[in-house]
């Protein structure tokens, strides 16, 4: 018996050696495969821009660059799971400020303060408020990429003729127009609930309005008592009071934005409005052409009655940017790569897809775009802006994030009172 | 787990006989090469159904090991730490274990998570029981029905969840059109508290139905014949022999397919994520959604481990309960008096 006991234990012991031995031979051999540059981008329709940049820097350089496109409903998670291991891309894209922060207190990104000084005409090349949000703790570690997107409400505006009623220019037609659409059993304002940041957007702007833009910024600051500003109680009333009024239709909550549910509520004049970041014209474009090219509107969030807040003020995402990781190989190329995103093709391919880029001079080249009018509304809105608010979910560290969606969320659907709303932020 | 506590109700009585007849050295001999001369005749004259020595359950205690164990170690250790995603762990002693004791998302999470395992067992166990003894008989279009029955365990979850996301639409699904008909002004069913719920109780349901169908119909083939001959000489009606032949008769199966639904509805992640993520707000957030938010939205990995690690215990405990409690251990045989 003692024989063939041992023996098996000595097998299994040998067997185990093995496994071990493979296991971390596999480890160290995914790192460093390919020794190409890896470019993460959020996968939508206008990644075009970025792959032609790719394609004229391939041609001037000896490293060679590829974009992995990320499926962009959890973009954050595998990013922020890619750079925990040893498989990290090279440059990535990001919205900046607190979405990169993590990184940076990591030592994990290339700081790109001297690439600037070494080349002041890429310094200038962009709005400086929006080079500003690419910047944590004062050192720039990120690089414009993208076109501006903010945040206004759209209009279909044959629903606005059929009822008979002009576009809001102040918070009492907002309210006029609630009731005159309801009556005509229309939905007053598209919402897709069921992506709580389609709410946030309301609560920004009702903040922003009411307080100014310090209110955030105390939350930001890391004071979660901030949320015990009145002007948030006074805006999460607000909501309170347009749900109580219908002007989100009754079935919001199960409506998604992503798989275009509130879109296409507008497009096909079942809603009124909708306030959505700027993308959601090139969503139309792309989804109901016909619509986005005859009767598609824009205005402004208007101002509200009291509130201190500038109304030229604008929420929504300054841009994307590109961080450099620390640990890349290619940090040299990675670095001269950057320097695409200001050339004259990058800003006209830009254009091209209906994006209003942040480059200091695009006023002239938004003349090119498939919509200039609505382009250059968008390019005076940001200028003209003195604060521009970066969506709170990702301004705020993720930890203190999600649970603020999800009281947002609860405050749309009505399950909880402002109070409550107001008591579960500052306990955060 | 589950694979390994069914198996036993197949293969575990005919497997019983021949292990008492076989010699402990004819199976170890198989397994050791080493043994030289001694293995190779006590393989040619020792019985070939001999119980296998330890090294046969290298391959799979391997498996479970890396993959189950030491993960389950791994996420112990991390229970008590704070840690991001990046850099290293730190260590924070007992500090995720008394919030998850205080937090009160944790405790509607739990709830949740009993509620769903409770409804779904009692929605899904009749209903399968009764289509899989239907299954088991000889009627006419049977297979055809049983093969359409059957369709939605083909379907991956991810699929089931996105279809049922647009049936339920409250604009464009059909469910808008039909809600007028039916006199239902709007179908806002995956944003009201306990519809959302009662949606990922029935499209589980829908889903888990035929694999538990399937379970009951083997169940009920093997059942004797002449045990319901017998009772019809006795004069007994369809329905008493249904309840005193079949339901006795089911016992293993029945437990069987109950510690798989009860296994799978504490761990039932991937519907909720797609069909209603939890929402609206915390109202389907159950145990497993709350440790996927924890760790990979709000990226507080110590405190999802303290939240796993109380799912793998919690569920551990409760199958052990199942099986204990229902005499699925002690594996008496069913046909008493055959």
């Amino acid at each position: 018996m003692r024989t063939p006991r041992l023996s098996s234990l000595a097998g299994a012991a040998a067997l185990c050696l093995l496994a071990t031995t493979a296991c971390s031979g596999g480890e160290g051999g995914g790192g460093g495969a390919d020794d190409r540059m890896h470019v993460w981008m959020y996968q939508d329709s206008l990644v075009v821009v970025q792959e032609g940049a790719v394609d004229r820097f391939n041609e001037a350089s000896e490293t060679e660059a590829v974009i992995d496109q990320v499926p962009g409903d959890n973009y954050e998670e595998r990013l922020r799971t890619a750079m925990g291991s040893s498989e990290q891309p090279d440059v990535f894209f990001n919205w900046g400020a607190g979405s990169i922060e993590p990184y940076v207190e990591q030592d994990m990104l290339h700081p790109l303060d001297d690439l600037l000084a070494e080349d002041p005409e890429l310094a200038e090349a962009f709005i400086p408020s929006i080079l500003e949000s690419g910047k944590v703790d004062g050192v720039q570690y990120g690089i414009p990429l993208r076109g501006t997107q903010p945040v206004m409400i759209f209009y279909n505006n044959a629903v606005f003729e059929d009822v008979g009623v002009e576009p809001p220019e102040t918070w009492e037609d907002i309210l006029d127009l609630i009731d005159a659409f309801t009556e005509e059993d229309v939905i007053p304002f598209a919402l897709a609930g069921g992506d709580p940041w389609t709410e946030q957007m309301w609560l920004q702007y009702l903040v922003d309005r009411i307080g100014g833009p310090e209110v955030f910024a105390r939350i930001h600051g890391g004071d979660s008592e901030g949320w015990r500003d009145p002007a948030v109680l006074e805006a999460a009333e607000m909501v309170q009071d347009l749900v109580d009024r219908g002007a989100f239709g009754d079935a919001y909550a199960s409506v998604k934005y992503t798989e275009g549910g509130a879109s296409t509520l507008l497009s096909e004049g079942r809603a009124a409005m909708h306030l959505m970041g700027s993308w959601e014209y090139s969503t139309h474009l792309d989804q109901a052409r016909e619509f986005a090219e005859n009767d598609l509107g824009y205005v402004e969030f208007p101002a509200i009655p009291g509130g201190t807040g500038d109304p030229a003020n604008v929420v929504g995402n300054p841009t994307n940017y590109f961080s450099v990781t620390a640990e890349s190989e290619h940090v040299e190329a990675a670095l001269e790569f950057l320097k695409y995103t200001s050339q004259e093709e990058y800003v006209a391919d830009m254009v091209e897809n209906g994006e209003v880029p942040t480059t200091a001079n695009a006023e002239e080249a938004v003349a090119d775009s498939p919509n200039p009018e609505f382009a250059v509304f968008q390019y005076e809105m940001v200028r003209d802006a003195p604060h521009f608010q970066l969506s709170w979910d990702q301004a705020l560290p993720p930890n203190v994030a999600t649970p603020m969606v999800t009281e947002i969320e609860s405050l749309f659907n009505g399950q909880i009172t402002p109070e409550q709303f107001v008591d579960a932020l500052a306990a955060l | 787990m589950t694979s390994g506590t069914s198996s036993p109700v197949t293969g575990g009585a005919a497997r019983s006989g021949p292990a008492t007849g076989g010699t402990g050295t004819g199976g170890a001999g198989v397994g050791a090469p080493a043994g030289g001369p001694r293995g190779r005749s006590a393989r040619a004259t020792g019985p070939r159904t001999g119980r296998p020595s330890a090294v046969w359950a290298v391959p799979g205690l391997l498996y479970f090991g890396i993959f189950a164990a030491l993960p389950m170690v791994l996420v112990a250790y991390l229970s008590l730490t704070s840690w991001g995603g990046l850099g290293s762990p730190e260590f924070i002693g007992l500090q995720n274990w008394t919030r998850l004791v205080n937090d009160p998302l944790m405790h509607r999470a739990i709830w949740l998570s009993l509620l769903l395992t409770v409804l779904t067992w009692a929605v899904q166990t009749p209903i399968s029981l009764l289509l899989g003894v239907w299954a088991a008989g000889p009627q006419r279009n049977r297979a055809v029905l049983s093969a359409l029955f059957f369709l939605p365990l083909l379907l991956s979850s991810a699929a089931i969840a996105i279809i049922w996301r647009a049936l339920l639409d409250p604009n464009f699904g059909p469910l808008a059109w039909l809600g007028p008909v039916l006199g239902l002004p709007t179908v806002n069913l995956l944003g009201g508290s306990n519809s959302a719920f009662l949606v990922i109780v029935f499209v589980s349901s829908w889903q888990f139905i035929p694999l538990h169908m399937l379970l009951y119909q083997g169940g009920a083939r093997q059942i004797p014949a002449s045990l319901y001959q017998a009772a019809e000489i006795d004069g007994a009606g369809r329905l008493r022999a249904f309840w005193h032949i079949t339901l006795p008769q089911l016992r293993h199966t029945i437990t069987t397919s109950s510690v798989l639904m009860v296994v799978g509805a504490l761990t039932y992640f991937e519907t909720v994520l797609i069909l209603t993520n939890g929402g609206p707000g915390t109202d389907t957030t159950i145990v497993p959604f709350l440790m996927y938010r924890a760790g990979f939205r709000s990226w507080e990995l110590g405190y999802a481990s303290a939240v796993a690690f109380t799912l793998v215990v919690v569920a551990t405990l409760v199958a052990l309960l199942l099986v204990r409690f229902t005499g699925f251990g002690s594996m008496r045989s069913t046909k008493e008096g055959l």
